[in-house]
């Protein structure tokens, strides 16, 4: 008996030390931390159990049958985030260099099964090398098993991916599919094919940074949500971000106090709409001081920065908003920006997540680039996303809203529970001057009476009562009192049940 | 008295006579331009009439708008605040023509003074010690060398119509004058339309102390001390405070009755300025000198209201109506001591810049327009905040940068500067660059505190600009405490989420602080907290969300007395930023459990920026100065940004070559988009 117990611990102590110290010292050179001192990071103190730890590989070809190392490349287990069960994977980069065998499959299909099971969000750590070569097909079928549940597990638990090392071929389709991507700035790259590929095949030179790294993610690609500093700010943020999920979509939002008012009162909210269309404001401004404490975790802030996507709490439970951006591009709904939204409405429709929707929109961005790459299928994703969610929809109109874009932005057609305009919304077709030079159009040598007609415009459109009376508006409120009337919403909202048609899976316009 | 007056002037001025007005029963009107249409003085008057566009030159410049307002209103008199028209004659003048007071001087006081050649010959004929001189035309460069050799050197080359420092040249030689006087007359020719030079003694170690003036329509006149002014940049005051360290009574009588007979030899009434330049070399006092006499209210007239209890608007309204002086110079006191900062919207962490726009957050010390001439008590002081912005106002380009006037006043100079240095603390500006980190520094200087002011006090001090006010150890440990707890309280709140496992976990009790790059063990237990193993007494409370908290260090057992600390919090990722006695410190914070690997972490150097040219506001490129290859100075113009239907121009933060040009005109440009970069 003792002498097993000694043994465990042997083997314990052997497989913590994974690819021993000089790889450790290696990744922490790098400015890395190790699979499980990320853990000790991203878990409450403790909490950490780790399973499969003696799992080893089961290759033979090209010299691995004489390298065998404990846990096969790859931490799998389960812990808390602030006390709520998380199921956790992380990859061993100091252990075959974090490739992916069979096993190491394995390994995480085990934690995402076991996650199914009970309802909690998987996180995986990434930092692997991709597939284990010497196990050639097997390491490719470990890749598939994974994508496999990745699939299943959608919109089911919420699965969260960091990538903090390399992350590339094969191995890029499993985070992709899940539903938030944080990178760490300067130590983390995603592609498909790399840099020496890259060459090969187009005579290109790149680097890996320029071909996938974090800022090439979140800025350009919008592939990734976030990008961080480094481990620890990846790992701590990930960790607040966990705490607006809700562990599954069986489950309600989760909710924590605050001692911030529900019905506090934003004075300064009554000023922020400047005196000219023609100026913009901080959309930024308008939420955090809408949103408990100031408090909002904004997913891609620097990719498609016209539309503003991301987390805040309403008397201490969680709500997604998406916002229309006036100071980035007047706020206008084009290609990227209807992608980032639309897939961040999904996700809060899947999770029973509120969906708070601030709405100052011109329209759709013109031109031949965004028609000849498709704004018609993409930009029909947001109103797709929208009309198909049936959690709790609330929608604040500031400004502008004009044209298609005011249907797709969370309109009272599209099934909006609460549609409230500011007193200085102008819900319209299009601005005035552009309705007037299409209406009268055989006047447009004559500036007086298109000045003129254009003041009768704005006079009948640029407000919110045609809509309101038409009750596409439910009430026109105070831009200070725009808290109260969504935290009122949301817990009148509690009880909403609405259910879409049966259907196999809806056919979004991908 | 009069039922009903007029404010021509905006923001905290307005705001201010607004104020004395309603407490005398006096109806107010303020006028207005379009960007001025939401603002607090536009609410606080009874009436309000719209006076045109933004820019000055087409509404609070324009007399005749002002006279209609007055007519339109039934307003019977006009306060004219301080710049714009209150030293124009033309105005008072307008004003008496169409039957309205003026609440000022008399016209003629106003034309005296308004010159500068003129306003000095009076001086020195009403007994004023003027620095030594030469008043009268210069014939050419070899009267100019003859006249500064006869004073003796240094000597200053002013244009007459010059001031904000424009068309002045120092000269220590003769040769410095023979190169630099048909300069000074060319700026003087180009900058204000007159040639006219003087040329008069350089003083050294100046210090800047005024006297003020108040006189009625019946030949009574009074000086109610001094100010001193000497904490300016580029000639602009930033700190005043009456009385001045540097004079003593018998300067101030001499001072005081000159000035009066000054006043007197003009037929002045109102309230006046006469600004004096002090050698603070000689110790004796004797050296001060004629500046300039300014008719109307100066900015900094609450710390003399403060110290002496006169509310001076009241008196000038109440002389302007006919009246007496309430008071005689017997009964004019010293009470204390009162120090004002000016609170500007311009951004000290970068040279000073002027920033405008949307005050996303708005909250100072204490409520503006509250409390008496002192302000709001506070233990055996007062503050007081004369402002004319609120939260969500615009600090707008068209008029004075001024966010609010801060004011303390308490029994001693050092108290009085303690307590500015609470109250900054507390003044919470958010939306634009602001100087408070910067007043807090100067209000902790140990040469402000010393009282050895000269006019070249934030040049000498800050010669490499502001890179915020040092924090020595104690300050460090008090953060890295207030840091500890500030965190475990974000920690235990996060720890009340619902949906928890098993029971719900209690937050870390040991942080590993790190405060401007120097890490500090903090330990929490129970009531206690300990800073590298030393008991920190601190009482404190905070509920996770409060963006100011407020802690007190060393009270006595029974909760009394104490150094409070007030600190403004903002959660960052993995820390915290605090803003606190003048400086801003990043707070690293993390449960020591994790702080070890914190070592891995590879510092990451910001970019260096200053070889940057980034679009400030989302704009129109409009004009593109420069192309690649180009050689550029420091302060350079390189581009033009039209936003919001305004040209603003964007100069070089540093010299260079042109390396990479990333726009044209033409383009739209985002916030923050590199529009060209240096080598």
């Amino acid at each position: 008996m003792s002498a097993n117990i000694a043994e465990v611990e042997r083997r314990r102590a052997a497989a913590k030390l994974g690819g021993g110290q000089k790889r450790i010292d290696a990744q922490h050179a790098k400015g890395r931390l190790t699979a499980r001192e990320r853990l000790e990071v991203l878990l409450d103190e403790d909490s950490f159990e780790e399973i499969d730890m003696y799992v080893e590989h089961n290759c033979v070809d090209f010299g691995m049958a004489e390298q065998h190392i404990p846990g096969d490349g790859v931490v799998t287990g389960s812990g808390t985030i602030n006390g709520r069960l998380v199921y956790v994977f992380s990859q061993d980069f100091t252990v075959f260099g974090g490739s992916l065998s069979e096993r190491h499959a394995e390994k995480i299909c085990k934690v995402m099964d076991a996650a199914m099971k009970v309802g909690a969000p998987v996180i995986g750590l990434n930092d692997s090398g991709g597939a284990r070569i010497q196990e050639g097909v097997a390491s490719l079928g470990g890749y598939a098993e994974v994508f496999q549940r990745n699939v299943l597990a959608s919109g089911v638990i919420p699965q969260l991916s960091l990538i903090m090392g390399p992350c590339a071929g094969g191995a890029v389709y499993s985070p992709s599919m899940t539903d938030f991507i944080f990178m760490v700035e300067d130590s983390s790259y995603m592609f498909v094919t790399g840099p020496e590929v890259v060459k090969t095949v187009t005579n290109e030179v790149v680097t890996q940074e320029e071909l996938g790294g974090a800022s090439t993610h979140t800025v350009k690609s919008g592939v990734a949500d976030l990008a961080c500093e480094n481990d620890i700010v990846a790992l701590l943020r990930a960790r607040d971000f966990m705490d607006f999920l809700p562990a599954s979509n069986r489950e309600d939002v989760p909710e924590r106090p605050t001692s911030d008012p529900w019905d506090r009162f934003e004075e300064s909210l009554d000023t922020i709409i400047p005196a000219s269309a023609n100026q913009p404001y901080d959309m930024h401004e308008v939420i955090r001081k809408t949103v408990d404490e100031g408090e909002f975790f904004e997913i891609q802030p620097r990719h498609a920065a016209n539309i503003i996507c991301g987390f805040g709490r309403i008397e201490g439970r969680s709500v997604g908003i998406v916002a229309n951006q006036p100071m980035v591009l007047a706020g206008v709904l084009d290609i990227d920006s209807s992608k980032k939204a639309a897939r961040f409405v999904r996700f809060c429709d899947a999770f029973n997540i509120p969906i708070l929707t601030f709405v100052d929109v011109p329209g759709f961005l013109p031109g031949t680039d965004q028609e000849h790459n498709g704004i018609i299928k993409h930009g029909a994703k947001l109103l797709f996303a929208y009309a198909e969610a049936t959690v709790p929809k609330i929608t604040v109109i500031t400004r502008k809203a004009y044209g298609g874009a005011y249907d797709v932005m969370a309109s009272k057609h599209l099934r909006g529970d609460l549609n409230y305009a500011w007193p200085t919304a102008e819900i319209a077709v299009m601005g005035a001057k552009g309705a007037v030079e299409i209406i009268f159009r055989q006047d447009r040598d004559n500036p007086e009476k298109i000045a003129e007609k254009t003041k009768e415009y704005e006079d009948r459109f640029a407000n919110p009562f045609v809509a309101a009376s038409k009750g596409f508006i439910d009430e026109v409120i105070m831009p200070h009192s725009t808290r109260r009337r969504i935290a009122l919403g949301l817990r009148k909202l509690r009880g909403k049940e609405l259910a879409n048609p049966w259907k196999k899976h809806d056919n979004i316009p991908l | 008295m009069f039922k009903k007056i007029l404010i021509a002037n905006r923001g905290e001025i307005a705001c201010r006579v607004i104020k004395s007005a309603r407490r005398m029963g006096i109806q107010t009107v303020a006028v207005y331009s379009d960007a001025d249409a939401r603002a607090p003085f536009v609410q606080m008057a009874d009436e309000a009439v719209h006076i045109g566009p933004a820019p000055a030159a087409e509404s609070y410049l324009i007399a005749d708008k002002i006279i209609d307002a007055c007519k339109q209103t039934g307003a019977e008199a006009v306060h004219p605040g301080y710049g714009f028209l209150s030293e124009r004659t033309s105005f008072a003048e307008a004003l008496a023509e169409a039957g309205i007071e003026f609440i000022g001087p008399p016209v003629n006081a106003i034309a005296a003074m308004g010159d500068k050649i003129e306003s000095k010959k009076l001086a020195r004929e009403a007994g004023v010690n003027v620095v030594p001189g030469f008043v009268g035309e210069i014939r050419d460069t070899e009267h100019a060398v003859e006249i500064a050799n006869d004073i003796g050197y240094p000597v200053m080359m002013k244009a007459s119509a010059g001031g904000g420092g424009k068309g002045m040249r120092l000269a220590y030689s003769e040769k410095d004058v023979r190169e630099g006087f048909e300069a000074t007359k060319r700026e003087g020719l180009n900058s204000f339309g007159d040639d006219r030079v003087f040329i008069e003694k350089f003083i050294e170690n100046p210090r800047h102390i005024e006297i003020q003036i108040l006189g009625d329509k019946h030949g009574n006149i009074i000086y109610l001390n001094e100010r001193e002014c000497s904490i300016q940049r580029r000639h602009q005051k930033v700190v005043e405070e009456a009385p001045s360290p540097f004079v003593t009574p018998e300067m101030r009588k001499a001072m005081g009755e000159q000035c009066v007979a000054l006043a007197r030899a003009v037929g002045y009434y109102s309230a006046g300025t006469v600004e004096l330049i002090v050698s603070g070399a000689d110790k004796t006092g004797q050296s001060f000198y004629f500046l300039e006499m300014n008719t109307r209210l100066q900015v900094e007239h609450p710390v003399t209201e403060a110290i002496t209890g006169v509310d001076l608007v009241e008196q000038m309204i109440k002389v302007a109506a006919g009246g007496e002086l309430g008071l005689k110079q017997d009964n004019v006191k010293i009470d204390g001591w009162a120090i004002e900062n000016r609170v500007y919207a311009e951004d000290p962490y970068r040279g000073f810049l002027p920033s405008t726009g949307r005050l996303v957050r708005y909250d100072p010390p204490v409520p503006g327009w509250k409390g008496g001439i002192r302000g709001v008590e506070e233990g055996t002081g007062g503050i007081r905040v004369d402002d004319g912005v609120m939260e969500g106002g615009e600090v707008s380009m068209f008029y004075d940068p001024m966010i609010a006037k801060l004011v303390t006043w308490a029994p001693t100079r050092d108290e009085a500067a303690d307590l500015q240095i609470k109250a900054l603390d507390a003044f919470e500006i958010e939306g634009l660059g602001h100087n408070i980190d910067f007043l807090s520094a100067i209000m902790q200087h140990p040469r402000f505190r010393s009282g050895e002011l000269t006019t070249g006090f934030i040049a000498e001090e800050y010669p490499e600009g502001f890179e915020g006010a040092p924090a020595g150890r104690t300050l460090r440990t008090r953060l890295a405490a207030i840091g500890a707890f500030v965190a475990a309280a974000y920690a235990d709140r996060a720890r009340r989420i619902d949906g928890q496992l098993g029971n719900r976990l209690r937050p870390p009790a040991k942080w590993s602080v790190k405060i401007d790059g120097e890490f500090h063990n903090a330990e929490l237990s129970g009531d206690t907290i300990s800073v590298d193993g030393e008991a920190v007494d601190m009482a404190l409370e905070y509920t996770p969300g409060q963006r100011t908290l407020a802690a007190v260090f060393d009270s006595d057992e029974n909760g009394d007395g104490g150094e409070q600390l007030i600190v403004q919090i903002k959660p960052v990722p993995a820390g915290f930023e605090f803003t606190t006695r003048g400086a801003k410190h990043a707070l690293r914070i993390l449960p020591t459990s994790m702080a070890k690997f914190d070592k891995h972490m590879i510092e990451k150097i910001p970019p260096d920026m200053s070889k940057f040219l980034v679009c400030p506001m989302p704009g129109l490129l409009v004009s593109l100065n420069v192309e690649e290859g180009d050689e550029v100075q420091l302060g350079q113009p390189l581009a033009v940004i039209e936003a919001m239907k305004m040209e603003n121009i964007l100069r070089a933060e540093k010299a260079g070559v042109v390396a990479k040009v990333n726009a044209k005109a033409g383009d739209s440009l985002a916030v923050d988009a590199i529009i060209l970069e240096l080598e």
